[in-house]
């Protein structure tokens, strides 16, 4: 009775102790740089409609670039091609030029620094801690792959893109540009869903726009490494940050790489800003020295021990 | 805990499938851009990008949002609201990039975005022995699309009717005459094709085209001569 656990507890807010270390700046450094990220390219877009000034036209799902540059979303060719026809090269172009990009980024690049519904869902889980809300239920986070697939042979048997019926990522993009309709009513549902069923449920158990780029994350050159390792003083406050906690604990408490090198990993950088003791610093895939030492480089193991097909916790 | 995931994926997967498969006809109020693959294949075909939208000078195109009755973010206009224009550099086909809207059309007056149906003969003005025809004038394709077709006013027994009358082998779709029409709810209408045409049984054959391609009469010259019988002939 006495070790019973209550939501009443007062919560430990994350990244309290980083303020108070290190400001609140450089405590929401990597979050600010995210924002400005994902509110700028979606200014860039709304330039258009907006004010005629058209740099960018189309939306995340294709667009076009200052009249040259094709830039087609894998995950939408990949239904299209599903459901049987093949786009003209100008689209097969903007994939190709857009999957050599995230090749090189890393894919999840996409969920932490452009995907609209990044900020929704950040701020359902942001909620989800300050109101000290427990239970509910995730699936499990390969359950996106699985829907990914899914998605694909329900593609292939209507013929239609079939994840654009109720996508909330191209709904919420494209309402922003051209018009909500009843959009809402589905951004609505992601977020209650993440606040109150599942914590990190809709980015980091179910999306299968985030799977396919996470399956587009293997190669990408920036990645965070828990370079201080032995520093961490095991506050967890990481582990409350991390839209996919599973990929910490490898780099943070193995005895390989400290590179975190799951494929979920969406280089968000918020493990960086809520750590007091600075343990994690964007690095790149290359450096693996730490203190002088050459590190362990066992990327594989730690990439697929690290949660990207079974999950740690 | 795998087969769970795998299971409710499945279930949602099916779930979209069949949604897709229910929902994927066009409303009737709805015709989409020139060059639009058939609905179907369309819908397999267009990235939901909205480049068509952007590039149609005339603000005619609108990109579909949830709820709106067409399949969201595929691009379709409402020929009551706002008429295409019909441009003929057809910018809204050639900013489409995965084919969705067919390059190869390139001669706007083969578009075939929807065809005009007169409904209501009750309440057309024409119909009712006036001389409205407003419709008629408004057609870019004026006498090959829409003609006007004389008849006798059978009610005063002494004047005309002009009855638009609309050619399915001409008229694009462009939804000008519904957008026209004078009447608070349009008599004339633009329905998405493969709601308005009709399809001939594969096996007729018109007998005037037949003639015309061989150059003379199909039938043998005797086949007519019927055995021929008067009243009081017989018994
Ligand atoms: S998982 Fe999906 S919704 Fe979440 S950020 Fe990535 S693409 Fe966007
Ligand atoms: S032909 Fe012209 S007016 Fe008609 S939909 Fe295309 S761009 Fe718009
Ligand atoms: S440009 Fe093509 S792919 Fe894009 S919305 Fe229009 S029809 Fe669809
Ligand atoms: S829709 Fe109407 S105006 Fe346009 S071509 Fe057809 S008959 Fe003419
Ligand atoms: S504009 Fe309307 S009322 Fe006038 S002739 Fe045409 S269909 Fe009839």
């Amino acid at each position: 009775m006495t070790t019973m656990k209550t939501s009443l507890a007062p919560a430990r807010v994350p990244g309290r102790e980083a303020i108070a270390a290190k400001g609140w700046l450089s405590a929401h450094k990597w979050l600010l740089l995210r924002r400005a990220s994902q509110l700028g390219l979606l200014l860039l877009f709304a330039l258009g409609p907006w004010l005629g000034v058209w740099i960018v036209k189309g939306t995340l799902t294709s667009s076009l670039t200052l009249d040259t540059l094709p830039l087609t979303d894998p995950f939408f060719l990949l239904q299209s091609l599903a459901a049987g026809h093949l786009p003209y090269r100008e689209a097969l172009i903007g994939a190709v030029i857009v999957i050599a990009f995230y090749l090189v980024v890393g894919g999840r690049i996409y969920c932490a620094w452009i995907c609209p519904m990044n900020i929704v869902t950040d701020t359902a889980a942001w909620l989800r801690r300050r109101l000290n809300l427990q239970g509910g239920r995730a699936p499990s986070p390969t359950t996106r792959y699985w829907l990914l697939g899914a998605i694909l042979l329900a593609s292939f048997a209507s013929g239609t893109l079939a994840w654009e019926w109720i996508n909330p990522v191209s709904l919420l993009h494209r309402g922003l540009l051209f018009g909500f309709g009843a959009a809402w009513a589905i951004i609505l549902g992601v977020f209650l869903y993440d606040l109150l069923i599942a914590t990190k449920g809709w980015c980091g158990h179910l999306c299968p726009m985030g799977a396919t780029y996470s399956l587009l994350n293997f190669s990408g050159v920036p990645k965070v490494s828990a370079l201080r390792r032995e520093a961490c003083d095991d506050c967890l406050d990481c582990y409350a940050v991390c839209p996919e906690p599973q990929v910490i604990r490898p780099a943070l408490k193995g005895e390989g790489s400290p590179i975190i090198a799951s494929n979920n990993c969406t280089h968000c950088g918020r493990c960086i800003d809520v750590c007091a003791q600075d343990v994690f610093q964007m690095t790149t895939r290359f450096h693996h020295r730490r203190d002088g030492h050459e590190q362990g480089t066992d990327h594989t193991a730690a990439r697929f021990g690290g949660g990207g097909v079974r999950p740690v916790h | 805990m795998q087969l769970a995931a795998a299971g409710g994926a499945a279930l949602a997967g099916l779930g979209l499938g069949v949604h897709a498969k229910q929902a994927s006809a066009l409303p009737a109020y709805a015709v989409r851009p020139p060059g639009a693959l058939h609905e179907p294949e369309f819908l397999g075909a267009c990235v939901r990008c909205g480049l068509c939208v952007r590039d149609c000078p005339y603000n005619t195109l609108k990109l579909s949002a949830f709820g709106d009755g067409v399949a969201p973010g595929t691009p379709f206009f409402v020929p009551r609201t706002v008429a295409c224009e019909m441009c003929p550099d057809i910018p809204c086909v050639k900013a489409c990039p995965t084919g969705a809207l067919d390059h190869a059309l390139e001669d706007i007056n083969s578009a075939r975005m929807g065809l005009a149906v007169l409904i209501d003969h009750e309440t057309c003005l024409n119909f009712n022995g006036l001389r409205c025809d407003v419709c008629y004038r408004v057609c870019p394709l004026i006498d090959k699309a829409i003609t006007l077709d004389m008849q006798r006013n059978q009610r005063t027994g002494k004047h005309a009717m002009f009855l638009p009358v609309v050619h399915s082998d001409a008229c694009t779709g462009c939804g000008k005459c519904e957008h026209a029409c004078v009447l608070e709810t349009a008599a004339i209408k633009v329905l998405p094709r493969a709601q308005a045409k009709g399809e001939l049984g594969h096996h007729y054959r018109l007998g005037w085209e037949e003639k015309a391609r061989a150059g003379h009469s199909l039938l043998p010259d005797k086949v007519l001569e019927l055995p021929v019988r008067r009243p009081g002939d017989g018994s």
